[in-house]
């Protein structure tokens, strides 16, 4: 499989994540939302930009309910639950924002 | 949760890159960290490297994947065994070891270590008070 984005082609993996994620710009993300009717807000880079720092630092994607604390700590409380996060990403903010982000799918989403 | 919680316990034994066991071992942490239970980890023979500072895979061609035992606080995997023997003949200490912590819910978030150096005698111990094992 594959997306086209920024008239580059991108490979993914059968589930729609990025093979490489070397090769992630932000025009990946903005095809992949498009594709699920998503509309991309500064709300929703937020996230994927926290996404990607945490990959930097720890080397995984993290597991929604890490995320999920993590954010709190890290944006504030009001972000740090799972309404405010499914509401933007409503394929669940852990598959779905990692997989914009160019992460691989989660590493403890059951 | 209606069912008991367990003790589970993941010993490491193999230095972490050359084979897959360490990191395979870590996933497994993390995947089974989703279910509650009471987990802990031990590190002994040369697992305890995997835990050593500093790590660098650039010619062995492999993932540094050394940053993610960070993570583990965040999953709430707080127990981390070392093996005092085990550090000593291979000529290690705790300094050489990568500072782990975690924040305690319990304790107002305050920062504390996961590592703790345990005897052969008193590793054994606490693995007689588990309930399962897994061996990597």
């Amino acid at each position: 499989m594959a997306i086209e984005a920024n008239g580059k082609t991108f490979e993914t993996d059968e589930e729609g994540y990025l093979t490489n994620l070397g090769e992630w710009e932000p025009a990946v993300a903005e095809v992949m939302a498009k594709e699920d009717d998503l509309e991309l807000t500064s709300e929703h880079w937020e996230i994927i930009n926290f996404l990607r720092e945490y990959y930097e630092e720890y080397q995984i994607a993290p597991a929604v309910r890490v995320l999920t604390k993590a954010v709190g700590k890290k944006l504030g409380k009001e972000k740090g639950n799972s309404k405010y996060l499914y509401a933007l990403f409503p394929y669940g903010p852990g598959k779905q924002a990692c997989r914009f982000a160019g992460l691989p799918k989660p590493t403890g989403c059951i | 949760m209606s069912e008991q919680i367990k003790k589970f316990m993941y010993i490491n034994r193999r230095a972490p890159y050359g084979t897959i066991y360490a990191w395979e071992s870590l996933e497994v942490v993390l995947i089974g960290a989703a279910f509650d239970q009471d987990v802990s980890l031990a590190f002994l023979d040369d697992g305890v490297f995997q835990l050593v500072k500093g790590q660098d895979t650039a010619e062995v061609d492999m993932k540094n994947f050394s940053p993610t035992y960070q993570a583990l606080g965040d999953y709430d995997v707080t127990k981390l065994f070392v093996e005092k023997e085990s550090l000593e003949e291979r000529g290690l200490t705790l300094d050489d070891l990568m500072p782990l912590t975690y924040e305690d819910e319990d304790d107002d978030w305050a920062e504390k270590d996961s590592i703790k150096v345990v005897s052969r005698a008193e590793l054994a111990d606490i693995m007689e008070e588990q309930d399962v094992m897994f061996s990597f």
